[in-house]
């Protein structure tokens, strides 16, 4: 039986909230590196490397990597207590979900703070 | 024409099957499937369905009538009936007690969810409660639902969690009554609704939309509530 304890914001309003910004987040993201690329088709290394040098960009990014994670978790969150009524094997999927999405938010933050 | 019906009949039999009946419709009119189905039982009355007004006011005989579901009684053959052939089976997504009949425990169990009933902590006045024609006309679109299940058994979403997303029925009566001026309770109305189940398991897929027979949109509904609650938390 699904219980409520595993969604992201406790209440649904909030993951619904939560998942509209995001999702906001998300697009204005996509639209900035698509409209760079444009711009700068011969975009070489120093340039990329200067843009995400950049505090703003990094924050940006940071911000992206966040709304990344959290969209994933809600709308992954959304899928399993949907498609598997299985309590032992929805924990086990939620749990790898979880830890998978919090590796990656780690790992982003060093790439942005390593370049 | 060919009908093929679903069968279950758990005292005998060990699993559903699809019974397939050529028949001839006296003097090719275009009845309605409800009325098809009293020629069917003619032939075999060991088949089962519900039904009672047969004119779209008491909501027993929904069914599935060739991937859509309606109610039988006024849905003619002209309108689902395609290449000379019928599939009729139960509502999708309860369980079946017998044939064309389901169990609807579970839709009113969600229904009775949503206190389907004026809430007035108010001193009741002489005569009656008063509402004035623009009040009153709120409740358009809503009052008009007579419970058919087509709508929530149309509904993915209330397919995977039956026991714990209200689906399209069961909100729009939500929002019915949320929606009364005479009610005195919305504020413990919303705080009931406010889990990531009971209303925000809608999608917007819309298929209730699509096969309510008594053309309501229950996704408006469901809309109206969700930005209820949003008013509220912000
Ligand atoms: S909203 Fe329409 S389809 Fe749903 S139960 Fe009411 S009348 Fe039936
Ligand atoms: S709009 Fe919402 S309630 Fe209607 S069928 Fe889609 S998910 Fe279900
Ligand atoms: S028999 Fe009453 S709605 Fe069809």
């Amino acid at each position: 039986m699904v219980t409520n304890v595993t969604s992201f914001g406790r209440s649904g309003l909030y993951d619904w909230m939560i998942q509209r910004v995001t999702a906001v987040v998300l697009l204005a993201y996509t639209l900035f590196i698509v409209g760079f690329l444009l711009l700068n088709p011969d975009v070489d290394f120093q340039q990329w490397q200067a843009l995400f040098a950049n505090t703003a960009m990094r924050i940006f990014t940071l911000l992206l990597v966040l709304s990344f994670a959290a969209h994933a978790w809600i709308g992954l969150w959304c899928v399993t207590t949907d498609y598997i009524p299985m309590t032992g094997l929805r924990f086990l999927v939620q749990a790898v979900t979880g830890l998978m999405t919090f590796v990656y938010v780690a790992w982003a933050i060093h790439i942005i703070w390593g370049v | 024409m060919l009908v093929s019906v679903y069968r279950y009949n758990p005292e005998a039999d060990d699993a559903p099957y699809m019974q397939d009946i050529h028949i001839d419709i006296p003097g090719g009119k275009d009845i309605m499937v409800l009325d098809l189905l009293q020629l069917l039982k003619d032939k075999d009355p060991s088949l089962g369905y519900r039904r009672s007004c047969r004119e779209g006011v008491c909501g027993s005989d929904g069914m599935n009538m060739n991937g859509k579901n309606g109610l039988a009684c006024i849905t003619p053959l002209s309108a689902v009936v395609k290449k000379d052939k019928l599939v009729l089976r139960p509502l999708p997504g309860l369980p079946v007690i017998r044939d064309l009949v389901i169990d609807m425990a579970q839709f009113y169990a969600q229904y009775e969810k949503i206190k389907p009933y004026l809430i007035n902590d108010q001193p009741a006045p002489a005569i009656e409660r008063l509402q004035s024609p623009e009040q009153r006309a709120e409740l358009d679109g809503l009052y008009e639902c007579i419970l058919c299940a087509c709508c929530s058994t149309a509904c993915p979403s209330f397919w995977w969690n039956p026991d714990k997303f209200i689906g399209p029925s069961g909100l729009l009566q939500a929002y019915r009554f949320l929606a009364d001026s005479r009610d005195t309770a919305q504020a413990e109305r919303l705080a009931d609704l406010d889990d990531p189940f009971s209303v925000f398991r809608c999608h917007g897929i819309m298929n209730c939309v699509s096969v309510c027979p008594k053309g309501l949109n229950p996704t408006k509904a469901i809309g109206k509530i969700r930005n209820m609650l949003l008013q509220r938390a912000t």
